[in-house]
């Protein structure tokens, strides 16, 4: 970020291995790619469908009729790409093609591995190229490399493990069908704050409480926002709040949990600010537990300034302050 | 309930551009034109009877962000509000729906969606089968290049039927304050351009554009009271394909032809067609049947904005204000939602009932 009045961004990670269950269809498909075979299911209207479906497409049924498909087919239509994603089967330039494996009677979506376009074309032969280490994905299928024109006759099913290196081991001897499958997910953003919260995250780095008010409704709310939840509009005038205020709420957290920065039991408070309308979660330190309780007064205990940035984080933790108690109703309309 | 009838009321959209600075639940984009629709009909939020949104947290790379969204209402006190994770043009279904069993009178529709947040082309590999096709990451532009080629080695279009949409759209574009690209453009100038991902080119393909739009419904009595001439909706029809990329004729769109069927096309003098590639508004025409004496896509369609989301129903938006402003007597509009036009909707309107 350059200009001062540019929102603040960052980069945002999201990731999740997504494990599914693959079921008596899905599971026999993946099985057989671990063999490193590729088995087809057939519809009711004779059709093999390669990858296989779980009901038919026509009549939803339920189909078990499962078929070998040969391990060379036919690419029906083909998109070129120059540049691959992440995640994408091959890391060089490649072509996407719809293909059709022979024996089979509806296509595959695949990587074919060739090093320009001019060497794509509709109708050519492909044949699979099987990945080192099968575990019984769609990606046990690495991509398809083209047949030479010499070599396109025959490609049955029996020739199939051609230049494929051996299987290993543990995977040929493994007869467990394959139950599973897991899909990392990785995406990439950057994720932006509001104008209104990036003037509140630029002044916590600078030491400073800031929030807005509402112009409709008048509540003052930290962070700032960009639509008041209540009236649809985005908070306005400035006000920089005092780093005391009460505890509205609160609860003793007593469960360990994976990421836990603070030993159990310790408080987790909802803290309004003198002056605002809006509480937000923080922890209440300095005291037993026990004696966290409604109304108690809290100021922030700041971490180093060496420390700090555009992050409520600056404020390590409340601790009480020792005053008397804020009564009840200077804090019920917030709870 | 005596009169069945439910008419386009407003409409309103927000910049189309490759980038704002807002966040992604929208609430930058959606402010302003919740403002705008609500005023040009001279309703407040406690008129509307049913809010209804389309959004997705993939795009948004977070949680429950139409929740977030909400705030642009100020939903205090609570409203009656529901959300699609599809094009909003689907939001309107349900709205369209909501209306017709007489339980509310007026709806509001909403859209919006990010894209620049995120890698778009990888993000709608998450869409596709998620057994045998996802863990490969295609992305959208190499699917609708597989797509683009069997019509091309099947001769049902050529590059230059390809270039001569995306002319005329950027042409027409030029008209349309909200567009994001526009421009004169020459079928030859086009074409020689190098290919973005062969066989398409980059003008071939949607630009990645952050934008919303908003719509409001209203029965009978309101639509007379809310508006000089509302865009009755005489047909509102979805059909859904496979998932299954393969099993698809992807040549032909035998779910927009069912939905046109459906709804009724007889008469139409506009088309607002959800095309983001170029050959899919050829598709399009083909399946709804649309002659050449029907103007299509007057806003430059989706090829010159595509807001993610959103762009569906603005080409309800679009084709509503054909008639709400008397250039136009009976119109179509088109929303797309899924890998090379999966699902597919259509909602025809007209200006007198």
């Amino acid at each position: 970020m350059t200009g001062i009045s540019e929102p603040l961004s960052a980069p945002l990670e999201v990731g999740f291995d997504y494990t599914r269950s693959l079921g008596p269809v899905l599971g026999r498909f993946a099985t057989a790619l671990r063999q490193r075979r590729i088995e087809g299911v057939r519809g009711s209207d004779g059709r093999v469908h390669v990858p296989v479906v779980e009901y038919d497409p026509i009549t939803a049924e339920a189909l078990d009729d499962f078929v070998e498909v040969g391990q060379q087919g036919t690419v029906l239509s083909w998109s070129w790409t120059p540049h691959p994603l992440e995640g994408q089967p091959l890391a060089h330039a490649f072509a996407w093609a719809l293909i059709r494996l022979d024996g089979a009677d509806t296509p595959l979506l695949h990587a074919v591995d060739v090093v320009s376009p001019q060497e794509m074309h509709t109708g050519m032969r492909v044949r699979v190229r099987w990945s080192d280490a099968p575990v019984g994905s769609i990606r046990d299928i690495a991509c398809f490399d083209p047949v030479p024109d010499d070599a396109a006759a025959g490609g049955t099913a029996a020739d199939h493990t051609g230049e494929a290196p051996p299987l290993p081991e543990s995977t040929s001897e493994q007869q467990e069908p394959v139950a599973m499958t897991t899909t990392p997910v990785h995406l990439h953003y950057r994720h932006s704050a509001s104008p209104e919260e990036s003037q509140y995250l630029r002044a916590l780095a600078e030491g400073r409480l800031i929030g807005q008010r509402c112009p409709a409704c008048g509540k003052v709310y930290i962070p700032p926002r960009g639509a008041c939840p209540t009236d649809g509009v985005p908070t306005t005038d400035e006000i920089e709040l005092p780093d005391a205020g009460t505890v509205t709420t609160f609860c003793i957290v007593n469960v360990p949990f994976l990421g836990q920065r603070i030993k159990p039991p310790y408080v987790a408070a909802y803290v309004l600010l003198d002056g605002a309308d809006i509480p937000f979660l923080h922890l209440v330190l300095g005291c037993a537990a026990e004696e966290v309780r409604m109304g108690m007064r809290v100021r922030a205990a700041w971490k180093s300034r060496d420390q700090w940035g555009t992050t409520l984080e600056n404020i390590d933790h409340f601790e009480p302050t020792g005053e008397p108690d804020a009564p009840y109703e200077s804090y019920a309309r917030h709870l | 309930m005596t009169d069945p009838d439910v008419a386009v009321v407003g409409f309103a959209q927000a910049p189309n551009t490759r980038q704002t600075y807002g966040t992604t639940n929208g609430v930058e984009m959606l402010v302003p034109i919740l403002h705008e629709v609500l005023d040009g009909t001279g309703l407040t939020k406690g008129d509307i009877g049913f809010w209804c949104s389309g959004s997705s947290d993939y795009l948004a790379g977070r949680a429950f962000s139409f929740v977030a969204a909400v705030d642009a209402i100020g939903a205090v006190p609570p409203i009656n509000e529901s959300h699609v994770e599809m094009d909003a043009a689907w939001a309107l279904y349900e709205a369209w729906v909501k209306i017709r069993t007489g339980q509310v009178d007026t709806a509001l529709v909403y859209g919006f969606g990010k894209s620049s947040a995120g890698d778009l082309r990888r993000t709608l590999a998450l869409q596709l089968d998620p057994y045998t096709t996802a863990p490969l990451w295609p992305d959208s532009v190499g699917i609708a290049g597989l797509q683009a080629r069997l019509g091309l080695d099947s001769g049902q279009w050529t590059e230059q039927d390809m270039a001569a949409v995306a002319a005329r759209c950027r042409t027409d574009a030029r008209t349309n304050p909200h567009a994001q690209i526009s421009g004169a453009a020459e079928v030859s100038e086009l074409l020689a351009e190098p290919y973005l991902a062969d066989p398409l080119r980059a003008h071939d393909c949607a630009p990645i554009t952050d934008g919303a739009s908003a719509v409001i419904l209203a029965d009978a009595d309101r639509a007379r009271e809310l508006c000089a001439r509302p865009a009755w909706i005489t047909g509102l029809e979805h059909r859904m394909e496979s998932g299954n990329l393969g099993a698809r004729e992807l040549t032909t769109s035998p779910s927009t032809a069912g939905a046109a069927r459906a709804a009724g096309t007889d008469g139409v003098e506009v088309a607002e067609l959800h095309a983001p590639f170029t050959h899919q508004e050829l598709v399009l025409r083909e399946a709804i049947g649309l002659g050449d004496e029907v103007r299509i896509s007057p806003s430059g369609g989706a090829l010159c904005a595509n807001p993610m989301f959103a762009a569906g129903l603005t080409r309800i938006g679009e084709a509503a204000r054909r008639i709400m402003d008397g250039s136009a007597r009976r119109v179509l509009a088109h929303a797309t939602s899924g890998p090379a036009l999966q699902q597919n909707l259509v909602c025809t309107m007209e200006g007198h009932r």
